[in-house]
């Protein structure tokens, strides 16, 4: 807590789009009687005024790619009384996790004219790879309403509390026809975690996992059951391995899904 | 304070109020001005490198991760390419509702930019939590505008950050006609918030500032230049889209993770953006719009790049009153996408981002894999101009505090809307060696 008794508040941005700390200025409604609850500590995409920490909260986007990261994230760790990852990339190391089975000084070298002036990991890593996370907040971006009920159960001294179930329950609830039953389309929605009210399938597309995989997820499973409805395998692959896929039960079912082909 | 003679390094570790990750360098030498960094170390992310062997399908989610701010450029400007390449041609529908999204983008990134990131520099407040302290109507008018630009993403695209209904072709799924005519009432009153937004930044006088600027944007005489037309610049260029490469060249420097873009015959930097927009663009700009620049006290073509503010107001209106038509106009896509057939093919598009003009171009092969790719964003683009305006602002006051100097850069850097997610989405290059 502040002098003023109220909360501490940080947000740090890491290798990402910005498209999760946006959502926080997306709650258009609620963002001013939020912002009078905390004290801002560090928020650079709203404002100029920066105190150190400690902080009560921490939320962090973006994934780990370079060594000057890695030890930014430890001293944010060390300040924060409760550090929360925002959206696929500090959860999953995001869309630039595609790099980590490719070689990236050939990338370096393939797009940058100087390849020593570019100082990059190996491989796009999410936060918990690296520090302790108390709390994550998936989704490519984060949904407001779940960003609202992390940061008000917070603020009321309670744990937060997200959906764990798939995708298909909210599919269930929209009355959206599967669209892997039906038609045939390729949809990880089974085992990717819920929050953004299906968005896809109720627009007749399959889920690309967004949201990463639900907990007790059975990837192997939904694999055989597309395969067997006649799906592709490289369209299967695809999909497991895209916004989320260098989260472990993506990529683990990717790995046994390339094994069993040869 | 400084004497004549002084040596000294000005930084500023990281600035505020911009999308992403950057910070200035500025070297003083015997009191002269010597090297002017615009720093650019947001990690890069290899899009271009990664999308290679990635089917075409996945290109406008993809390429919509490159930034959260302006995720619709990405998604039609890669489009737009594909559909080149293999030369499908959307109806007048789609293109319509295409557009009408991209409107939507617009507002809610203008707004966010004027009332969000900028406004807090013009009353000397650190945020625009703080500046709703003194003037909460402002700050509230401000939300509900980007409210009702985020709102019509979501009927459209389903999600405001990274919609999910854009595809090659047209659309997953459109919005029914009565959805549309529902949410009139709204746009008209965001075209009212877009007017009286524009009646108060005209209202404030832009420090004096005139470089010379090349100006360039897209132009077509169907309509103001957002999502397609040929490059014209205020030095009488005028290309088609396929002659950018030839045109402009990126160079890759130390101190940034983004390439810097500048004109190929001369090494010289240009500027994209709202303010070349409505310089080359003015002749095309809707009613209330071109009221609103005529209102605006500012004497177009302008090259003042302070009065950014007022070209992003102007084009608030732009859109807001084409959204306006747009839904009107609206009739459902039927069918909302249409097919076509996959073969080895290359293509390129380019579009206007809030920010400025977004290049892509890919190469696929019969398989529709991705074998090459090719970004320029906008902020890539304005990098060179930027550091171009530090140096002139510099030179003027460095008798100036190191605070003063560094504050006064910040102000200047935010004028152009800096995206540094766009500009280090990393890249592909053709380069000069400096």
């Amino acid at each position: 807590m502040g002098a003023n008794g109220k909360p501490r508040l940080a947000v740090f941005k890491l290798a990402s789009c910005d498209g999760c700390q946006l959502q926080i200025l997306n709650l258009e409604d609620e963002l001013l009687d939020i912002a009078s609850e905390v004290t801002i500590c560090n928020f650079l995409e709203a404002s100029s005024r920066i105190l150190d920490g400690p902080y009560d909260v921490t939320l962090v986007e973006g994934s780990v790619t370079t060594e000057h990261d890695i030890e930014r994230l430890r001293d944010i760790r060390r300040k924060s009384q409760t550090l929360i990852t925002m959206g696929a990339c500090a959860n999953a190391g995001g869309i630039q996790a595609l790099r980590n089975l490719q070689d990236t000084d050939e990338y370096t070298r393939a797009i940058y004219a100087n390849p020593s002036y570019i100082h990059s990991l190996s491989q796009s890593t999410p936060v918990a790879a690296h520090v302790t996370v108390d709390f994550a907040i998936n989704g490519c971006p984060i949904s407001r309403g779940q960003l609202l009920q992390v940061v008000t159960a917070l603020l009321n001294g309670q744990h937060p509390k997200l959906p764990t179930y798939s995708v298909c329950v909210e599919c269930k609830r929209n009355g959206a026809v599967c669209v892997l039953v039906s038609r045939r389309i390729a949809c990880i929605g089974p085992i990717t975690q819920a929050g953004c009210g299906a968005l896809c399938p109720t627009s007749g597309r399959g889920c690309f996992g967004c949201y990463g995989p639900m907990e007790s997820a059975n990837p192997d499973s939904l694999c055989s059951k597309m395969t067997a409805r006649g799906i592709p395998r490289d369209e299967i692959l695809r999909l497991l391995n895209g916004y989320t896929g260098w989260a472990e039960e993506f990529r683990s079912a990717r790995e046994k899904l390339e094994k069993a082909a040869i | 304070m400084t004497t004549a003679l002084e040596t000294r390094t000005i930084r500023l570790a990281a600035m505020a109020r911009v999308e992403g990750e950057c910070g200035l360098r500025l070297e003083v030498r015997d009191g002269r001005l010597g090297d002017v960094h615009f720093d650019i170390y947001e990690p890069p992310r290899f899009f271009e490198a990664f999308l290679r062997g990635r089917s075409l399908y996945d290109l406008p989610d993809i390429t919509a991760r490159i930034c959260g701010i302006c995720p619709v450029a990405y998604q039609l400007t890669s489009v737009q390419a594909i559909e080149s390449a293999l030369r499908v041609e959307p109806t007048p529908e789609i293109r319509a509702l295409r557009r009408l999204l991209y409107c939507a983008e617009w507002i809610q990134s203008h707004a966010l930019h004027i009332y969000l990131l900028q406004a807090p520099d013009l009353f000397g407040m650190d945020s625009a939590i703080a500046l709703a302290s003194i003037q909460p109507d402002l700050v509230r008018r401000g939300l509900e505008l980007k409210k009702i630009g985020n709102d019509l993403m979501r009927l459209i695209g389903g999600r405001s950050v990274h919609p999910i209904s854009v595809c090659i072709g047209g659309f997953w799924k459109a919005p029914q006609r009565s959805e549309l005519l529902k949410f009139r009432g709204r746009m008209e009153r965001a075209l009212q918030l877009s007017i009286e937004t524009a009646t108060f930044v005209s209202s404030l006088k832009p420090p004096e500032f005139s470089a010379n600027y090349e100006c360039v944007s897209l132009f077509n005489p169907e309509g103001y230049g957002i999502d397609n037309g040929r490059i014209i610049s205020s030095s009488g260029l005028d290309i088609a889209v396929g002659e950018f490469e030839q045109v402009f060249l990126e160079e890759h420097v130390a101190h940034s993770t983004a390439l810097h873009s500048v004109r190929a015959e001369r090494g010289l930097s240009y500027l994209v953006g709202p303010l070349s927009r409505i310089n080359l663009n003015y002749s095309r700009l809707s009613p209330s719009a071109r009221q609103a620049a005529d209102r605006s006290g500012i004497k177009w073509p302008c090259f003042n790049p302070y009065a950014g503010i007022v070209a992003r107001a102007v084009e608030l209106v732009q859109v807001c009153e084409e959204s306006l038509q747009a839904i009107d106009l609206y009739r459902e896509p039927d069918p909302p996408r249409i097919d076509y057939t996959v073969r080895a093919a290359e293509g390129c598009a380019a579009t206007e981002a809030p920010r400025g003009l977004l290049y892509h171009r890919y190469r696929i092969n019969d398989q529709g894999l991705v074998q090459s790719a090719r970004i320029v964003s906008p902020t890539g683009q304005n990098c060179r101009r930027i550091e171009d305006d530090l140096r002139l602002l510099v030179s003027g006051i460095l008798d100036r505090t190191d605070a003063e100097i560094v504050n006064a850069c910040e102000k200047m850097v935010r004028n152009y809307d800096p995206c540094i997610s766009c500009s280090t989405h990393a890249l592909r290059v053709q380069f000069i060696r400096r």
